[in-house]
């Protein structure tokens, strides 16, 4: 599926996500990885630890609404994989961000950010595993 | 008012992820898809982020406050690299990272609940096992 190359709304929507993750820090305290906020949600480990986690969830699921209500379309979601690659791979970026302690949000936006080294190594692996992913996938397996 | 500071926040995540295109996975999948449709957005969306969230951070690091919690963690272990490793192929594979499945739920697609639903058995089952060794560590 191609899409088109979109510099300025990809540099004004990470900026955004930045504004997001500082905000965060500022207002509870906490790293903006959607990993620990989920996890935290799922499987909390304190009472007193669940609530700002619904709030924040409840209002990144509306995200699609804002975006047609400000550009009157809604946003395009292409799904290239079916069932099957959804499946396998959602239960991999789980059990990969548990390990590996975090997701682009968290060792991406928060942890580049800090300078952290072991964020560093995260971002450096999932990109260059991706990439070899998709090229395998689309050139060697689908080629 | 606190509950709706932190929606607020949550909303402006949502937005931010809808308008770079991360919460489109033919988009992310065609980032690293060097050799063929590839399209460089991506790395707009990482620079844009970090041109905001680094100085921020530099800004509360230096007025610091009781409730910051920064992560502590400075060693490279292995499951750090196998996990990230672990991750990157099921990226690649779905073209979803958890940052952006989220705000992509909001659309209410089947497929994108697939994915959440996966994700979070994936976080479950992890946790289960790391959970588990702990146990097994502690008892001689």
């Amino acid at each position: 599926m191609e899409t088109t190359f979109t510099p300025l709304a990809s540099l004004a929507g990470g900026a955004i996500i930045g504004l997001a993750a500082v905000l965060l820090m500022a207002v509870q305290g906490r790293i903006f990885g959607a990993t620990g906020l989920l996890g935290g949600l799922i499987l909390p480990r304190a009472r007193q630890d669940v609530a700002w986690r619904v709030w924040v969830i409840l209002g990144m699921l509306s995200g699609p609404v804002l975006y047609t209500l400000v550009f009157g379309v809604a946003p395009s979601i292409q799904v290239p994989g079916g069932a099957a690659e959804l499946v396998v791979g959602g239960l991999l970026v789980g059990i990969g961000a548990h390990f590996g302690a975090g997701c682009p949000s968290g060792h991406g936006v928060c942890g580049l950010a800090r300078g952290s080294a072991r964020s560093v190594v995260a971002v450096a692996t999932f990109m260059a595993v991706a990439a070899g992913t998709v090229f395998v996938l689309r050139h060697v397996v689908g080629g | 008012m606190r509950a709706l500071v932190l929606a607020l926040i949550g909303a402006l995540f949502g937005f931010g992820i809808m308008l770079s295109g991360m919460g489109n996975p033919a988009k992310v999948q065609n980032f690293f898809d060097i050799a063929g449709l590839w399209d460089p957005s991506l790395a707009f969306v990482m620079g844009g982020a970090l041109l905001v969230s680094a100085p921020g951070y530099a800004l509360l690091r230096a007025r610091p406050r009781a409730w910051f919690q920064w992560p502590t963690r400075r060693d490279i272990d292995a499951p750090l690299v196998w996990g990230s490793a672990t991750f990157g192929l099921g990226w690649g594979i779905a073209g979803f990272c958890p940052g952006a499945s989220l705000p992509a739920l909001g659309t209410g697609r089947w497929d994108v609940a697939l994915f959440v639903a996966s994700l979070s058995v994936g976080l479950l089952a992890a946790r289960w096992v790391s959970r588990t060794r702990l146990r097994e560590e502690r008892t001689p």
